[in-house]
């Protein structure tokens, strides 16, 4: 839970200067689902990284290197539209 | 054609951490278009979901220089900036390359956005206009809009004992702004990342305006499960529900065909806002929506044939 | 006697001349009668090469105010100007550009809003947005216009301020009538206004910033609070910019103009070109013995409530003349906040309204004269026997 600032402590005419900010925002939290992968199976297609609504698959070196369970809202688009279909909706157990 | 892996390796500029609900089209769309410039990016958006979820103060998913300011006027809105732009550089003031794009859901451009939209348009601005079209007022509760489809059940046009949802075709926006004779129009969709991916490099190339109407999944509005999103997407662009084309300095184009159209049912059928147009007495609109969608193609491969004539 | 360099203006073009020597980055402009001469003239400039300003010709008055609020955010000094309908149809953003802090300048050239539609002048625009969060300046005649056209700017972009101004004329009285203008220097006006420099532009791509957020009732009341502070600032900073002005162009001004209101038992309260009638009526008055005097609110917002209260401190009988009507069935805009202001003053002149002027209906000597003759009987009697009253209007 944030602190919430005072007027004095704001930026004036309600701009936002810290570019991003909201990956400090947990959205993790929301799922009832966690997606996980099948390294074996995985062909690294990279379909799963440019479908996700929330930037949350990790790609590094031209490889799918995992997801970013910060903010992965467990929406299931990865298992469904992988080609191998190497990624599980594993019931979020929390 | 668009190098998924190169795609890859630019940096995200919409981070995670924004409030759009789990498997929302729009965010899909969005970061696809922003893939198509390496230049930076100044985004406008509309008021609607993308704006709402996004930047909830104190918090801006926007990794970038990023300004909403009413429901009607993100074309108004982003002319200022771009124009600003040209006043600064031409006093030496800025030195970049920077880009602008606006966001607006159906509701923020084929309705109460129109105006700005067309005057931005006329004007010549810089700038690439994408309207994400999840085909109702999504953010307040899915009424409908001017890109509503007809048949839909939507929240102010709602099926019911005495009526089969939107009795109206949705307006082509697609030809409406094409009729504004930019120099770059498209129709694409999130599904077919390889064409949009494309078709937002070229918009964001040209100079001068750029419009790209980008089907938009919204799994809440048209009632499916949320893992479907692509799925479901995929279908529109299968079954001709939504053509992929595009308008080069007048010149109509299919950017994709499929070998073969699907029925348009197999996209309707698993969407819960189409769901009593399966009873026997609205079946007559399927057949409606079905022909109008001949029709639409039959109509597009008439204006490319034209066009690449006159050409 | 040295001879002066009289040029002769419109108010229109007296604001589109102030505005060529401001030389924005950027003017977003849709025109409408009577402030049409003023987009003109700059368009002419413009074509001429003789303004570095990106002209957008927009579509609408509510995108004029957007592109502004683009062109601002973006880190340019902008600027628009409108009337009546124009500023009414501009509204939603007129307060965004306020809430986001913008320091636009606008030229709003008063007219009636409609309706029914009414072209000539009342106040009934601005008075409109008087809760809009701008800075309000109201000019007497072209000179006071196209003078404070330029001071605006640097009213505007004050650090400790950061609100958009509104710098209103009387439509077609002063707008459209020529007077002789003594114009300052173009490297002076350069000078004075500086260059324009703002926090967090949207195009310093390398700090990327939000604008626009959406704000829930957590966050806000707090924003609504800074806007109010810069506000209430204003009162401090705007006079530091007046000083300047008269330390640059020698020409010194306050929030409030009093004319003959020193020694003077009765008083009228009145804005923009019916000041001048005014004034006229008081040497008249004057001359047969009659301790009459003017005050003239200059700017409206931030209301200059100590100033106007130690001018009115001395008079025994007020008569306030707005020239708009906000429905209160109670009386004007500026006659409900002068009378607010005197409530906790320990000043407690004999205080009426006349609600005069509405759709550019003209107020002659003889109709100031009436309010005086009334003024007179007021004091004589004690009593105001109609606070509320209706100027000029067929009864």
């Amino acid at each position: 839970m944030e602190n919430k600032k005072s007027w004095k402590e704001i930026p004036i005419g309600g701009k936002i200067i810290e570019a991003g900010n909201a990956a400090k925002y947990n959205t993790g939290s929301w799922r009832t689902f966690r997606p996980e992968k099948n390294d074996k199976k995985c062909i690294n297609c990279l379909f799963c990284w440019i479908y996700c609504p929330d930037s949350s698959i990790k790609v590094e070196d031209d490889k799918m290197a995992g997801f970013d369970y910060e903010h992965c809202k467990g929406c299931g688009i990865c298992a469904s539209i992988c080609p191998v279909k190497c990624i599980d909706m594993k019931k979020e157990i929390q | 054609m668009a190098n998924i892996k190169e795609l890859a390796k630019q940096p995200e500029r919409l981070s995670g951490g924004h409030r759009l609900c789990a498997g929302c089209g729009a965010s899909i769309v969005v970061r696809q278009v922003l893939m198509g410039t390496k230049d930076p990016v100044v985004v406008g958006s509309a008021t609607g979901c993308l704006e709402v979820a996004t930047t909830i103060y104190p918090y801006t998913a926007w990794k970038i220089p990023f300004i909403h300011n009413a429901f009607e006027n993100v074309a108004a809105t982003i002319s200022g900036v771009e124009t600003a732009y040209r006043a600064l550089k031409k006093k030496g003031k800025i030195k970049k390359d920077i880009k602008f794009v606006a966001f607006g859901g159906d509701g923020g451009t084929y309705d109460i956005g129109l105006q700005s939209l067309s005057g931005a348009l006329e004007r010549g601005h810089n700038f690439v206009y994408v309207c994400y079209q999840n085909e109702a007022y999504m953010n307040t509760g899915v009424q409908r809009s001017g890109g509503t489809p007809k048949g839909a059940s939507t929240t102010t046009a709602p099926s019911g004992k005495a009526s089969y949802g939107k009795p109206q075709l949705r307006k082509d926006l697609t030809a409406i702004v094409a009729a504004h004779n930019i120099p770059y129009v498209a129709q694409g969709s999130a599904s077919h990342w390889n064409d949009l991916v494309t078709k937002a490099e070229k918009a964001f190339k040209v100079e001068g305006p750029a419009f790209l109407n980008v089907i938009s999944m919204c799994h809440r509005g048209w009632r499916f499960p949320q893992e479907d999103t692509i799925k479901i997407n995929k279908l529109a662009v299968e079954t001709g529900y939504w053509p992929l084309i595009e308008v080069e300095n007048g010149i109509w184009k299919f950017t994709y065909k499929p070998k073969e159209r699907k029925p348009v049912v197999e996209f309707l059928k698993p969407q819960g806002r189409f769901k009593h147009l399966f009873k026997e007495e609205n079946k007559f609109v399927l057949e409606e929506i079905q022909k109008d969608i001949d029709e639409n193609w039959a109509r597009l491969e008439r204006m490319c044939e034209a066009s690449c004539k006159v050409a | 006697m040295t001879k002066k360099n009289l040029i002769p203006f419109t108010g229109d073009q007296a604001v589109a001349y102030a505005m060529k020597q401001i030389d924005p980055d950027v003017v977003a402009a849709y025109p409408i009668t009577p402030q049409t001469e003023i987009v003109m003239n700059f368009s002419n400039y413009v074509a001429n090469g003789q303004v570095s300003t990106e002209m957008i010709p927009v579509e609408s008055e509510h995108s004029a105010m957007s592109a502004c609020v683009g062109a601002a955010a973006a880190g340019a000094r902008t600027m628009t100007a409108t009337s009546a309908n124009g500023l009414a149809l501009m509204w939603e953003i007129v307060y965004i550009a306020a809430s986001t802090r913008l320091p636009i300048v606008m030229p709003v050239v008063n007219r009636a809003l409609s309706g029914p539609i009414n072209i000539h002048c009342d106040h009934s625009d601005t008075m409109g947005c008087r809760d809009s969060g701008w800075i309000h300046i109201y000019c007497e005649n072209a000179q006071e216009v196209y003078e404070n056209t330029i001071l605006a700017i640097r009213i505007a972009e004050h650090k400790k301020i950061l609100l958009p101004v509104m710098v209103c004329q009387d439509g077609f009285i002063t707008s459209h009538a020529v007077e002789g203008l003594e114009l300052f220097d173009d490297k002076k006006v350069k000078d004075f206004i500086g260059e324009y420099k703002i926090e967090d532009p949207l195009l310093d791509v390398d700090h990327p910033v939000t604008y626009g957020p959406l704000d829930l009732q957590d966050y806000y009341f707090e924003h609504k609070r800074q806007q109010g502070e810069a506000m209430k600032a204003a009162l401090t900073a705007i006079p530091e910019v007046l000083k300047k002005f008269e330390k640059t162009f020698g020409r010194k001004y306050d929030f409030i103009e009093t004319y003959k209101l020193d020694d003077a038992e009765i008083a009228i309260v009145a804005m923009s070109s019916t000041a001048g009638t005014v004034k006229f009526v008081v040497d008249e008055l004057r001359q047969k013995g009659v301790k009459a005097g003017l005050l003239r609110p200059r700017i409206f917002r931030p209301f200059p409530k100590e100033k106007l209260i130690t001018a009115l401190k001395n008079v025994k009988a007020v008569a306030v003349l707005d020239r708009s009507e906000s429905f209160s069935a109670e009386g004007g805009p500026l006659y409900t906040d002068i009378k607010a202001a005197l409530y906790d003053s320990g000043i407690r002149p004999l205080i009426s309204n006349y609600i005069y002027g509405l759709g550019g209906r003209d107020i002659f000597p003889a109709d100031i004269n009436k309010v005086y003759v009334d003024l007179q009987d007021i004091l004589k009697t004690g009593k105001v026997k109609t606070p509320l009253n209706y100027l000029g209007s067929r009864e």
